[in-house]
């Protein structure tokens, strides 16, 4: 009883979030994997495709108002991708947009990227349960 | 008070022309709360600037893929298009998976477009309950064509006749025969009719399957006699002619008292929507857990107690 009351004040105004995949990998399951995952648990997820440019993904962004953008990449580009997309978002004026991160991305780059701004990053066998609890709490912590 | 400042801030952004504000402006829109008020009453003096077409059918006809084909038509006119992409919303977990800018991509970097995913947020019919406000925002954007992609749900998806100008049914040859075309709902709100996917086998069979159901059992002549036409957003065939039909429709309308007419359903529709969102914000919520224990004890009954939160 008290979860559906739950859903029913989450349903009024949903969080929402752009998955994106930068770069040239195609490798577009665990993107869509996190895109069902957020669906199911009332995020509204907006998700772009595959091969998108830094520039597209903030451009969409600034479009539907997001309050996250996820970020999936799997070809070893994050150090360059990453932090483009962070400073275009911000270029934007998209200042508290949250930016994580997930696919294979070496421990040693996670610090460096989360210098540069990016929120936080999944590493392949995280529990969907681990990603949405960080976002639902981030978000809340952000309204 | 901020929050005040935050919508005249989105007020003015938009009709500066800035993005972002637009982008913000759409949200308070499709959010429907009191502070979204102040946006409709300054948008409201920019209604009906901009030629609304809608764009239904079922899922996967390629609702999306002719946008983008339309949308790149009218930038070649210089002319500054808007679009409202409607996906469903889960009865279940409220959450949505948007995914029609998937197929509309290439206009990204073209700042003569703006493109918004909506959720329908559990609306029926295929748009969302707020869309009215966020056509508004569009508009006062100073937008002269507003796409608005409903939720491909098929045969009764009928809610965007009260929305647009420009009803465009889109379907494909191989979606069933003569006898799916004389049914009700979509069928009789179509102002163009379009089968795409036409380089796909059936493509004659399936326009004059079209032309034959639309003409069976007229009592009189109509004064527009919706056409159907042939296309393939993925080769670019046909689309000159849609256009053409979508202008010609545009000029009967204003032409006509049929343009006042949709008009006039809009705003009444709209008006409907508005008053019942106000009920539900400002009495349904002072419905208490303790009112609805009466109502299951029979201390109180359904008809009383509604008079009482409607006083």
């Amino acid at each position: 009883m008290v979860k559906v009351e739950n859903i029913q004040e989450s349903n009024l105004r949903p969080h929402r979030v752009l998955i994106a995949k930068p770069g040239l990998d195609g490798h577009d399951r665990g993107a869509k994997v996190i895109v069902r995952a957020l669906r199911d648990a009332g995020f509204e997820v907006i998700y772009t495709g595959i091969r998108q440019t830094p520039e597209m993904i903030a451009r969409a962004a600034l479009q539907e108002d997001v309050s996250a953008v996820g970020l999936s990449l799997l070809s070893g580009a994050h150090m360059t991708l990453f932090p483009e997309v962070v400073r275009l978002l911000r270029k934007e004026g998209l200042e508290d947009v949250v930016v994580f991160g997930g696919g294979i991305i070496p421990d040693e780059d996670v610090s460096k990227l989360k210098k540069q701004g990016v929120d936080q990053v999944f590493g392949p066998g995280t529990p969907l349960s681990s990603i949405v609890g960080y976002l639902r709490e981030r978000l809340e912590k952000k309204q | 008070m901020k929050k005040n400042s935050k919508v005249s801030d989105a007020i003015a952004g938009v009709k500066r022309g800035d993005i972002a504000s637009v982008s913000r402006a759409l949200t308070l829109a499709a959010d429907g709360r009191q502070e979204a008020d102040e946006l409709l009453k300054a948008f409201f003096k920019d209604l009906g600037r901009a030629q609304k077409i809608g764009l239904c059918g079922p899922p996967g006809v390629g609702k999306s893929s002719l946008s983008s084909r339309l949308i790149s038509l009218y930038r070649k006119r210089n002319l500054k298009v808007g679009m409202l992409a409607v996906d469903p919303s889960s009865p279940i977990s409220g959450g949505s998976f948007l995914g029609d800018r998937l197929r509309i991509q290439e206009h990204i970097s073209d700042t003569g477009v703006f493109i918004r995913s909506i959720a329908s947020r559990g609306m029926v019919g295929g748009l969302s309950n707020t869309i009215f406000s966020q056509i508004h925002v569009l508009e006062a954007y100073g937008c002269d064509k507003i796409l608005i992609e409903t939720v491909g749900i098929g045969q009764d998806e009928v809610a965007i006749a009260r929305a647009a100008d420009t009803v465009v049914y889109v379907t494909t040859p191989q979606l069933g025969d003569e006898i799916q075309a004389m049914k009700a709902g979509v069928m009789e709100i179509g102002d163009l009719f379009v089968v795409n996917k036409a380089d796909l086998e059936g493509r004659d069979k399936a326009v004059s399957d079209i032309r034959s159901a639309l003409g069976l059992g007229l009592a009189a002549p109509r004064v527009w006699e919706p056409p159907v036409s042939a296309v393939s957003a993925r080769d670019g065939l046909g689309l000159e002619l849609l256009l053409a039909d979508l202008d010609r429709h545009e000029k009967y309308l204003k032409e006509t008292p049929e343009g006042r007419r949709r008009l006039k359903n809009q705003c009444r529709e709209e008006l409907s929507l508005y008053v019942s969102r106000r009920l539900y914000r400002d009495f349904l919520s002072k419905v208490s857990e303790k009112d609805i224990e009466d109502l299951v004890d029979h201390k109180i009954n359904l008809v009383d107690l509604a008079s009482e939160i409607l006083k």
